[in-house]
């Protein structure tokens, strides 16, 4: 089922990416599709990670909001840059993990990388070890809030 | 002057800027990040050089170059940290050295 | 219209080379490893997604305006995972952040309640 759900979202990306429409070179990225889905299936990695369909619609809502934080940050992150002496304060601190799942974990550990001034150093089991550049982004990522969104997109809520 | 122009100039000051922080770079680690930075610049140049030309099919260019510095830099940060290409990524605390 | 559009990627994209800059700026002037990082994905996020978005603006034809946003959203996908690497491999290999700040980095317990402390 999963294996047929990737052949169709292998060949719309390709048909986006060709622009080239004769009958022999679609047929040529249908055949290259089912080859690639062909070697997924037995390397195995089409299961609930490889292809998360089970997000849903819920993970774009949570792009929008990851949009805004981004925006938020990096003006944090720029005024850094301009005034080092007033606003660099590097701290270096863990923080609590609240998904369940390793899709889970690894979309908040890439929430928090991606959010300019917080970096993710390293994932523990259910903790995270986060340098942040500013004592702002530091409470941002203190204060639960995208880890509890990232837990409602997951439905581990 | 079109803000093709100037943003390729921009993007070649930046690089500029980036690459004496690879010649500096006090660590290996700080190389890599510059080298990591350049690539993401070259992607926005490739892709406002195409623009600038007339010519959008530089994107395909440019995609491929956005995978290709992405696996380039994990290929190079794992033959740093375990000193050969062989074995998984996975965790290796207190096994080193 | 026409003009309409040049005016909002001449704002676009020159908020995208300020961006650029300061990423530039702040690889040379931050003082270890770790806020360097912080400078560099600057550039990955906002820079990127500026400057590609002026493009959009810019480039009409659709099949060009889903390219644009397939290398916007690989480079958002990718460009942690390699940042998330680095500072990883770092820190294995033994580096120090310099804390000029507050460090509790010994006390890890606590702290998805921590907002007392502000």
């Amino acid at each position: 089922m999963r294996t047929i759900s990737l052949i169709l979202v292998l060949f719309a990306v390709w048909l986006l990416f060709s622009g080239i429409y004769t009958p022999m070179i679609i047929g040529f990225g249908i055949a290259s599709c089912i080859i690639v889905a062909l070697i997924a299936r037995r390397m195995d990695v089409i299961d609930a990670e490889g292809l998360p369909f089970q997000l849903g619609p819920k993970i774009m809502l949570y792009w929008v909001w990851l949009l805004v934080e981004i925006v938020k940050a990096n003006i944090d992150v720029a005024k850094c840059v301009l005034f080092p002496k007033k606003h660099l304060r590097p701290s270096l601190f863990h923080s609590k993990v609240t998904q369940k799942s390793d899709l889970g974990k690894v979309i908040y550990a890439n929430s928090v990388t991606l959010t300019p001034g917080t970096v993710t150093v390293d994932l523990h089991n259910d903790m995270i070890l986060v340098h942040a550049l500013t004592e702002g982004s530091a409470e941002g990522v203190k204060s639960g809030e995208m880890d509890q969104r990232v837990t409602q997109v997951m439905g581990e809520a | 002057m079109s803000f093709f122009t100037v943003t390729a100039i921009a993007i070649l000051v930046s690089v500029a800027l980036a690459l004496f922080r690879a010649i500096l770079g006090p660590t290996s680690y700080d190389r890599i990040l510059a080298v990591n930075a350049i690539g993401t610049k070259t992607v926005l140049l490739i892709a406002v050089v195409g623009f600038m030309n007339g010519r959008p099919d530089f994107l395909d260019l440019a995609i491929v170059y956005a995978l290709m510095n992405f696996i380039g830099t994990l290929a190079v940060l794992k033959y740093f940290k375990f000193g050969s290409l062989r074995g998984g990524l996975s965790r290796s605390h207190g096994e080193e050295k | 219209m026409e003009l309409l559009l040049d005016i909002a990627t001449w704002i676009l994209m020159m908020s995208g080379c300020f961006f650029l800059l300061i990423t530039g700026i702040g690889l040379l002037r931050f003082p270890d490893i770790y806020t360097r990082i912080h400078a560099g994905g600057m550039a990955d996020t906002l820079a990127t997604f500026l400057i590609f978005a002026g493009l959009a603006l810019q480039s009409g034809s659709t099949l060009v305006t889903v390219k644009l946003v397939f290398i916007v959203a690989f480079i958002f996908v990718t460009s942690p995972t390699a940042t998330y690497a680095l500072a990883q491999a770092t820190f294995v290999a033994g580096l120090k952040p310099r804390l000029d700040g507050f460090d509790n980095s010994k006390a890890p317990k606590n702290d998805s309640n921590a907002k007392d402390e502000a």
